[in-house]
């Protein structure tokens, strides 16, 4: 009763197209995935072209502008501590810039790293599984926040509350001065910025950090539960040195994303660019100044418009540098178990 | 079924005593019965053997003496384990951090945290708030020399146990729950992961060991049970089906099915 052939045998390649069609095909396909992946790939190695080749010119102009040498102008770039390209007379120091990014960073790993790290203790050790379900969607939506949002937030709620604590502190210690009298956190400054940064890099720190924990094989955990150890010192004395290279990563990531943090700074660390390390000052981050030169009408060829590209190469290397070493942490703690 | 009773044979002279009385034992993982209606005991300075085919609880009922099965949500215990024998207290009543710290356990695979050989054996009693380097100094030294690792390490304190041989792995291990001087030492088939040569170099120790701790251990090698083992508790399908001492288990059982178990008609 079955004598109908099976619809795969051999002796029916009727629907199949011919063999020269179906080769093509296939090289068709292969063609576009190829082109889809390789895609990423061109488009990073142009912008790395476009970088190096517009900072070349910017520095050929200053040279031109100041009459000196390449080496002259790389000791400007790397030395002076005033940055005017816009302004004559004109003064090409990046440390103004570098050390608005350092500071706001700075602040922004002393919120993110300690509390990123109890957080994923927290989630991965002591969490009950219904709390985790319902944490980790939270910090999911938290990173997908658009960052001018929480820029708005560092000026507008952030930065007044840090005047309030400051002046309250003041009051606290030498009372009975007239208001005027005490120190006023000023509107625009990197503490307020870097801890909203910090803020901001917090769900990211956290969800790699717990990954990095909960990658710890379970016969570690058990064997330090078996010596009678607490989960807090299990977390700490086991987990953390096992997923020590994993959780660097975590941090240096975190790190990375805070160097390259645009809204936040530009909105509440301000735009003029200063060198200074105190982050009750407010000063122009490296992003920051990128993003206040090109609001301008820039004439393409200009000097303003080639200085972005020259503090764009310092970010492409202070990032590229991290996430390298981010990179190789992490390989490092999926080799060790 | 032969119960496992009280008055057990006693293999030598001297009088036994008991460390650990399991009665009336049920356990469940998440609802399903993994245990059934357990009675063993654990004679103290003995070697206790825990055999039986894949999957009829072995690991379960060793893990209910450290309480192991209270890290994860959803298990239930019914039923007594006594620990100790002229004041007997039921360990399931007990704080599981105090249970672990008086029995210790060795697990299948080598597990040495990523720390120092010094501070793997040192970490029991780091975790009990003691910090005295001149005790740790000594019971580091004591346990490496219990479980026969001394010389083999004693340059090298400071380098971390993950670089030792899986054999040397197991015996630190050994040696860090040795450590806190525990009442019971549970081992979970502690050689099934190493070659033969370093097999038969645990299985020394654990016969040396059995002056001075008592041991449970689960085997699936019944030539190791032979070995090493004073009593040997034969488990079917989550129960008991016989305990008697090893001797007897393997020359003259009471029950069918472990005679066909030891002789290798199944499992
Ligand atoms: N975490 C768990 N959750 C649910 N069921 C489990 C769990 N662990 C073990 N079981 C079940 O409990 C029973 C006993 O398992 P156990 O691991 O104690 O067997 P075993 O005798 O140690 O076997 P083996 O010789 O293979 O190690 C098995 O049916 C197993 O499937
Ligand atoms: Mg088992």
């Amino acid at each position: 009763m079955l004598e109908q052939p099976l619809p795969y045998s051999t002796k029916l390649p009727v629907a199949l197209p011919s063999r020269q069609v179906r080769v093509w095909r296939e090289r068709i396909i292969a063609g576009i995935l190829f082109l889809a992946a390789i895609s990423s790939v061109v488009t990073t190695l142009v912008i790395i072209y476009i970088l190096f080749a517009e900072t070349v010119i910017f520095f050929e102009k200053v040279m031109e502008i100041h009459q000196e040498s390449l080496f002259e102008a790389l000791v400007e770039f790397f030395t002076s501590t005033d940055w005017s390209p816009l302004i004559e007379p004109i003064s090409i120091g990046i440390l103004p810039l570098l050390s608005g990014t350092f500071t706001t960073c700075f602040v922004a790993s002393c919120v993110a790293i300690p509390l990123g790290t109890i957080a994923a203790i927290y989630l991965s050790e002591f969490a009950p599984a219904k709390a985790r379900e319902l944490l980790k969607p939270i910090l999911e939506i938290l990173a997908g926040i658009p960052t001018v949002v929480y820029g708005y937030f560092a000026l507008l709620v952030v930065t007044p509350f840090l005047q309030k604590i400051i002046l309250g502190v003041q009051q606290f210690f030498s009372p009975g001065k007239e208001p005027w009298e005490y120190y006023e956190l000023p509107g625009f400054n990197m503490l307020g910025a870097g801890i909203v940064v910090g803020l901001m890099v917090l769900p990211y720190v956290t969800s790699l950090t717990e990954d990095a924990l909960q990658a710890v094989p379970v016969q570690l955990r058990e064997g330090s539960y078996a010596m009678g150890a607490t989960r807090l010192q299990t977390a700490i004395k086991v987990l953390m040195p096992a997923a020590a290279s994993g959780i660097v990563a975590a941090y240096i990531l975190g790190l990375s994303r805070a160097i390259g943090e645009t809204m936040i700074v530009s909105v509440a660390a301000g735009l003029q660019p200063k060198f200074t390390f105190n982050p009750l000052e407010g000063a122009s981050t490296t992003t920051a100044f990128i993003v206040s030169v090109s609001l301008g009408d820039l004439p393409h060829g200009s000097l303003e418009y080639q200085s972005i590209f020259a503090a764009g190469i310092m970010l492409f290397f202070a990032t590229l540098i991290l996430n390298v070493a981010g990179y190789f942490f992490s390989r490092r703690y999926r080799e060790v178990y | 079924m032969v119960k496992p009773t009280d008055s057990v044979v006693a293999t030598e002279n001297e009088p036994l005593k008991k460390m650990a009385q399991v009665r009336n034992l049920n356990f469940y993982y998440s609802g399903k019965l993994a245990l059934k209606n357990i009675n063993l005991p654990v004679y103290e300075k003995k070697v206790t053997a825990l055999i039986g085919p894949s999957g009829c609880g072995k690991t379960t009922l060793l893990r209910s003496f450290n309480r192991m099965h209270d890290l994860y949500p959803g298990n239930r215990y019914e039923g007594e384990i006594w620990l100790g024998d002229e004041n007997p207290r039921n360990l399931l009543q007990m704080d599981p951090i105090e249970v672990r710290m008086q029995i210790g356990m060795v697990f299948q695979k080598p597990n040495p945290f990523p720390k120092s050989i010094y501070e793997n054996i040192a970490y029991g009693l780091r975790v009990r708030g003691i910090n005295n380097r001149a005790i740790l100094d000594e019971v580091v030294e004591r346990s490496l020399r219990s479980a026969a690792l001394w010389d083999e390490v004693k340059d090298r304190l400071k380098e971390p146990g993950t670089a030792l041989s899986g054999g040397q792995q197991q015996r630190l291990c050994i040696a860090r729950a040795l450590a806190t001087d525990p009442a019971i030492i549970l081992f979970d088939e502690p050689t099934s992961a190493l070659d033969p040569i370093a097999t038969v170099s645990i299985e020394n120790l654990i016969v040396e060991l059995k002056d001075q701790v008592t041991i449970l251990i689960v085997t699936h090698n019944m030539q190791q049970a032979i070995r090493i083992s004073q009593f040997t508790a034969f488990m079917y399908l989550g129960e008991i089906v016989e305990y008697n001492d090893t001797m007897s288990i393997f020359t003259k059982p009471v029950e069918q099915k472990t005679a066909d178990y030891v002789s290798g008609r199944f499992g």
